[in-house]
Formats: C-alpha cells, sequence, structure tokens
C-alpha cells in the first residue's frame, strides 16, 4: 500500500466534510470508549496487570533475539517452520512461494494488520491467487475495494446502510425482501457466503496475536470464530506476523490476553481465542498439514535501543484510537496508511519515514488520553514529540514557521526586549479591537478566526501593572 | 520561631501576561489569601512551551535555563495553568542529561512547581474560599492539568465552597477542547471540529459560566461560544475562586465607558 500520509491535512479536511463518515464516527465514542470504561470499573486489579503487562513486553523487546531463536525452535520441533522476512517485498515473496509451490489458488484470509502492511492481497492477486478475507470487517471493505479504517474494526468507517447496499449490490441472490440492517443479520449473511469458502480453500493465511516462546505457539484472538475455520481447514495454514509479538510463556500471553480484550471491545475475553502450535499431529481429528510462521521485520529491529522502543510493546488493541479526538473527527483513512490515530502517528514514520508520515506525529493536541488507555503504558505523546524534533533537526520543518519558534525563543530569553514587544501587542490589539470584546477576523490568526472570534487582550500586560501597583503600593 | 509564610514565586504564563492579566491578581490573591508572600518576578518570559512541543530542543533548553535560574531562589513556584505548570514539573528535567548540574537544578525546580489549585488545596491546605458567585457554572478538565499533573478534584472541591455556586458537569468535560497550542494553527479544521463538539457539551449545560484553568482553553472555547452566540460567559476558575470579576469575561466587551488604558 502507498502511503499517502504527507497529503493527512487534505485527506482529514474531505473526511470532515464527508457526511457518512462523521455519522459512522459517531460509534466510536458511544461503543468502544463507554465499554472500555465500564470493563475497567468491573476490574479493580487492572491497573496492577498493566504493569504487569508492560514489564512482560518491557523482558521479551530487552531479549527479543534469544525469545525469538527459541520461538522458532520450538516451531520446527512441533513440525513447522519459520521464514525470516526483513522487509515486507521479502514477506510477500515467501508468501507467494509457498502458495505457487503448492498450486493453490484461493487463499482464506482472517484479519491480519501485517499483511495490510505488506500489501499481501495485491500481490496475490497478482500472482493469479484470490483472496477472500473472513473477518467481516474486512470482508466488506475488501468488497468495496478499501482498506482498514481501524486496527480492530477496519469497517468502522461504514454505516449499517453503507453495508447493506454493499451486500445486495454483490450478493446477487439475496432475496430484496430479507432483511439484512441489523448487525446480527449482516453476519450471518457473511457466513452464509463465506461457507464453502472455507472448503475450497488451498490455503489459510491468519496474522498472530501473539508469539510464544515457550511453546512455539502463536496466537489470535476475533470474535467471529472466522480465524479457527481459515486456519484448521485448508490443507496449508500460513502464519504472517511481525517479530515484536513475541512473549516469553503461555502464563505471559494469559496475563496480556486479560488486557487486550478489555482495552480494545470492552469485553472480558474475546470470543474465540486460539492457540496454534504447528501442523495437525497423527492423533489429531482436524487441522492443517502444513504449518508456516511468516516473521516480518520491516523496520522494527531498527526501533530496538532507541527513543521509539517502547512502541514495539503495542499490542494493538485500538484503544487508543478510539479515545483521540483527532482520529474521532477524521477517521484511520485519513491518516494515509495501515496504521492510524496515535498509534499509527508514531509507527508510520518509524516504518516508512518521517518524510513521508511528518504530518502525523503534528496532528495531536498532545491531550494525552491515549496514553492514558493504553493497556501497554506506551507513552504516545512524547513519541510524537521525539518525531517532531527529528523532523525539526532534519530542517522537515517549514521555514517561516522555524523562523517564526526561533524569533520567539530569542525574544523569550531576552527578558527587557520580550517585556516591551508584549506591551506593544497587548496595546494595539487592545486599540485594534476597538470597543469589541474580541476579533471575528483577525489577518495572521485566519485559521483561528474563521471558526471563532480571537478574544482581545485588556489592554497592559500583567507585568506592567504589576509594577504600577508596586509603585502605588 | 515563627515559621516564616512560604514564598511564592508566580509563573505568570505568556498568554495571561498578554491576554488577561486579572488571572494572574486573581491568583496573587487566593495565594495571598492562603498565606503566601508572592512575588512575579519581571525578568521571566515564557515557559518554552512551543518551541518544546514543534521539536525544537535547543531553543527550549535555552528558555528553561532562564525560568529555573530566575525561580530557583523561591520555596514554590505556581503557575495559574496546568499545561505550564506540566512544562515545569514533568518536562524540563527530561531536557537536561541525567547526573549533570543543570539536570538536578531543573529537577529541583521540578518538585516545587505546582498548578495554582492544587497547590491551594495540597500545599497550603485550603479547603473553602470566602467568595460568592450566583449562577450555573461548568467546568472543562483542560489536558495537561488532569493527565499530567492528576487535577480533577481540586478545583471543583474548592468551586463547591463559593456561595451560591451551582456546579453542573458536562458530558466529556475530560475530552481536549482542540486548542493544542499550535495544532489549532497546524490544523484549524480538525480543531474546529473538536470545539464544535466541545461546544455543544457545554451548551447542554445550560450553564452562565464556563470554567477552566488553562487560558489557551478558555480563549479556544469562549471564541467558539461566542462565534455561535452561546450566551455563556467563559472565565479562568482562579476568577470566580478569588471573586476577582471586575474584568469583562474572556471575549466580552469592556463593561466601562471608557477606553482601557492605553
Amino acid at each position: 500500500m502507498q502511503p499517502t500520509s504527507h497529503a493527512f491535512k487534505d485527506n482529514a479536511a474531505r473526511a470532515l466534510h464527508d457526511e457518512k463518515l462523521q455519522r459512522a464516527l459517531l460509534n466510536v465514542p458511544t461503543g468502544f470508549v463507554q465499554k472500555r470504561a465500564r470493563a475497567r470499573d468491573r476490574l479493580p486489579e487492572f491497573d496492577a496487570l498493566r504493569e504487569e503487562g508492560v514489564a512482560i513486553k518491557k523482558h521479551a523487546l530487552a531479549h527479543l533475539d534469544l525469545y525469538l531463536e527459541a520461538y522458532e525452535r520450538k516451531v520446527h520441533e512441533s513440525g513447522g517452520h519459520v521464514h525470516w522476512a526483513p522487509t515486507a517485498e521479502d514477506a510477500r515473496r515467501i508468501i507467494i512461494d509457498l502458495c505457487k509451490d503448492r498450486g493453490a489458488r484461493l487463499v482464506t484470509k482472517g484479519k491480519s494488520m501485517v499483511s495490510e502492511e505488506i500489501g499481501l492481497n495485491d500481490a496475490l492477486q497478482a500472482a493469479g491467487i484470490t483472496p477472500v478475507e473472513t473477518d467481516l470487517g474486512e470482508y466488506i471493505i475488501q468488497l468495496r475495494g478499501e482498506t482498514p479504517s481501524h486496527i480492530i474494526a477496519p469497517a468502522v468507517h461504514l454505516t449499517r446502510d453503507q453495508v447493506e447496499a454493499d451486500f445486495r449490490r454483490v450478493h446477487t441472490t439475496l432475496p430484496p425482501d430479507r432483511m439484512i440492517s441489523e448487525a446480527p443479520e449482516l453476519v450471518a449473511e457473511a457466513r452464509a457466503m463465506l461457507r464453502q469458502k472455507y472448503f475450497e480453500a488451498d490455503i489459510g493465511i491468519t496474522g498472530a496475536n501473539f508469539l510464544v516462546a515457550e511453546t512455539g505457539s502463536s496466537v489470535i484472538v476475533t470474535n467471529e470464530g472466522n480465524g479457527d475455520l481459515t486456519q484448521s481447514l485448508p490443507k496449508v495454514h500460513i502464519v504472517v506476523t511481525s517479530i515484536e509479538k513475541i512473549v516469553p510463556t503461555l502464563e505471559d500471553v494469559s496475563t496480556i490476553l486479560r488486557l487486550l480484550a478489555r482495552s480494545a471491545t470492552g469485553q472480558e475475553f474475546s470470543s474465540y481465542t486460539t492457540f496454534s502450535t504447528g501442523p495437525r499431529r497423527a492423533e489429531d481429528p482436524d487441522g492443517p498439514e502444513e504449518y508456516h510462521v511468516v516473521l516480518l521485520d520491516n523496520g522494527r529491529s531498527a526501533l530496538l535501543g532507541t527513543v521509539f522502543e517502547d512502541m514495539l510493546r503495542c499490542i494493538r488493541c485500538g484503544a487508543c484510537l478510539n479515545h483521540c479526538p483527532v482520529y474521532q473527527a477524521v477517521g484511520g483513512h485519513a491518516y494515509g496508511w495501515v496504521y492510524s490515530g496515535p498509534m499509527g502517528a508514531v509507527l508510520t514514520p518509524s516504518l516508512v519515514g518521517v518524510e513521508e508520515a511528518g504530518p502525523l506525529p503534528n496532528a495531536s493536541t498532545f491531550c494525552g488520553r491515549c496514553e492514558e488507555v493504553c493497556p501497554m503504558r506506551i507513552p504516545l505523546p512524547k513519541m510524537m514529540r521525539h518525531w517532531r524534533e527529528r523532523e525539526y533537526e532534519r530542517h522537515l520543518t517549514p521555514l517561516s514557521y522555524r523562523k517564526g519558534l526561533n524569533l520567539w525563543a530569542w525574544a523569550a530569553t531576552r527578558p527587557n526586549i520580550y517585556r516591551r514587544l508584549a506591551s506593544v501587542a497587548a496595546r494595539a490589539l487592545r486599540l485594534l479591537a476597538g470597543r469589541r470584546g474580541g476579533f471575528r477576523r483577525l489577518p495572521l490568526a485566519s485559521g483561528w478566526t474563521r471558526y471563532r472570534d480571537f478574544p482581545a487582550p485588556e489592554g497592559k500586560t500583567f507585568h506592567e501593572l504589576w509594577k504600577e501597583r508596586r509603585r502605588h503600593g | 520561631m515563627v515559621a516564616r509564610p512560604p514564598h511564592v514565586g508566580l509563573f505568570v504564563t505568556c498568554l495571561i501576561d498578554l491576554f488577561r492579566p486579572s488571572v494572574g491578581f486573581a491568583a496573587v490573591k487566593l495565594l495571598e489569601w492562603s498565606g503566601c508572600e508572592v512575588d512575579a518576578p519581571a525578568a521571566q518570559t515564557c515557559c518554552g512551551q512551543p518551541a518544546y512541543n514543534s521539536g525544537d530542543r535547543a531553543d527550549t533548553r535555552a528558555i528553561a535555563r532562564q525560568v529555573i535560574e530566575l525561580f530557583a531562589p523561591y520555596d514554590y513556584v505556581v503557575v495559574p495553568s496546568g499545561s505550564c505548570a506540566g512544562m515545569l514539573h514533568k518536562h524540563y528535567p527530561s531536557l537536561f542529561a541525567a547526573g549533570t548540574a543543570e539536570r538536578q537544578a531543573a529537577e529541583a525546580l521540578a518538585e516545587k512547581s505546582w498548578e495554582l489549585v492544587s497547590f491551594l488545596t495540597h500545599v497550603m491546605g485550603v479547603e473553602a474560599v470566602p467568595s460568592a458567585f450566583e449562577g450555573r457554572v461548568t467546568y472543562h478538565d483542560s489536558c495537561s492539568g488532569l493527565r499530567e499533573l492528576g487535577i480533577h478534584r481540586e478545583p471543583r472541591q474548592l468551586l463547591q465552597t463559593v456561595r451560591g455556586l451551582e456546579l453542573v458537569e458536562m458530558r466529556d468535560s475530560e475530552v481536549c477542547c482542540g486548542f493544542g497550542g499550535t495544532f489549532c494553527v497546524k490544523y484549524p479544521d480538525i480543531s474546529n471540529d473538536m470545539v464544535e463538539k466541545k461546544a455543544a457539551n457545554i451548551e447542554a449545560t445550560r450553564a452562565d459560566l464556563l470554567l477552566a484553568g488553562d487560558l489557551g482553553c478558555l480563549m479556544n472555547m469562549a471564541g467558539k461560544l461566542k462565534r455561535r452566540g452561546a450566551p455563556i460567559a467563559v472565565r479562568h476558575v482562579a476568577e470566580v475562586l478569588a471573586q476577582e470579576l471586575s474584568a469583562p469575561a474572556i471575549g466580552e466587551k469592556p463593561s466601562s465607558a471608557k477606553e482601557p488604558a492605553t
């Protein structure tokens, strides 16, 4: 997927004028935010659990190489294969080769953001292989030729009416009088269409929420059970995931799983949590004959030991997106790449470059709600600020803006000059405002006055008045 | 031995200095009521947030050094703004390398830096103010004060003691108003969307007066309420707590017949 993060401002403007999108986005605060708050309140030890989760991930990242090697050994022992993919290109090639070698024509897919990151569906199609998304949200956006706008709710940018219209357009056998306006009916309709695909598929591809070094298992969580069918019915199961998903033990996974669903959807646990360890064994009633794991790096190991290392703790729960007022205003597509919201504003520059994604870390008021709700306590505002520092150092910040800052700082470090300038400014603005309390238009602040009045100053600065009061006792 | 009153250096934020001195004087009044001796050193300018949040570390450090030195002699530094107090308290130390004398000085300053209302309640033990205000009031939790400094209960606790004041909570009082310093200039459209939602929540309370602890957020919300034609006055929380209401509300016409002194 080609990033359009550089065009965030235009993307955002379009999003703000998209009435259907705005209607769909109203579900974010009323759904996710409230449900998480209730789930959190129901679990008194939630914050203690967060500390445990953070410690587990920190430890795993500090010894990432050791745990990945241990994981690989365990996968081999259970009869599976691990493929190391330094780049997105490598990951695509490995998967396409696996598919081609097995003569695969149809591939079912569970939801995977890493597969979005490497642009897998386009690559499969180009190789003559048909991918079918089986997660309801992913299925909907695949019908529409779109990308996910949220890491856990890929179709959150759509209203139910839009989804119904898409289903009626594509599912030509659907009787016009059958109601499909409610969510369960939409799920049932997608399920019916997908049922046959699971059996027809040559290969099932899923992502992984976690990898367990102790056992060589990959773990997925879903609410529709589609992941289970995707990975257990075809002959081959390919897991495409990234290196930072590793945790040391099963005990560790169960700790973090308790945080994941609560933070994401406000559930105690997701409906399905599935552990896969290698292909089917002789005594297993079902399961794939082959089990492959494609482990993507794609710039992640370069973050180790840097100020961005903490970002690798992210468990992709989406809480930061849900609680971000900027995300709530513009939705995920405006961010112009796979990952959106605060986590995307940090991760995207790491993966595609700050030159491309510079607007994203700037699109924050630093309100800090993302960090507050992050189960992994990732200091997202701090890391966005680090990206802004990189931009500033590399002179990517607009020149006029830089000059303005330097001038401000120059004056701010010369108190006498600053005092005089402040007095003149306060007085001039007061005079300009005349008898009015504020400005409806102000030449250098048009971005502000387009939408709101600009309150006028009182006329004298605090320090002038303070001096006067002192003098007159 | 008679305990001497705490010597407080008032950090007058650049917005208060320039736009709304009355907030500074309200802060002085509250601090003196509580038993502090207050000074506002004239050589202060700004806390450096615009540079800091724009990634300009060198300029931020230069400004921080100046603030650290200027306020070193005081027992406490008190700031009538959660965001600037957060800058001094939370961010200054991170500007300097661990183990250096500069870092030590920054930590010493951070240690004694407080946001005004939390200073009054936590340090000075103020439980009530001798003020009065007739009307329905709603309070917006500005992000930095709320999330960097954990201020939530303190302003409400003191407001409850203002005679005649009825406090009503707005929906999503803890959601950002869209100001965000340079954010409102860089992304005016998104900022507007956020302050529109905020204004709707404020209007729904049918309050007469909106209060908050940060002038940036207050100017943003006042400007939006005015543009929407909402008849809701906007003030800094310190003005009501100190009953310093002589200045017209933020963005309102000067009430006296004569022009303000120029």
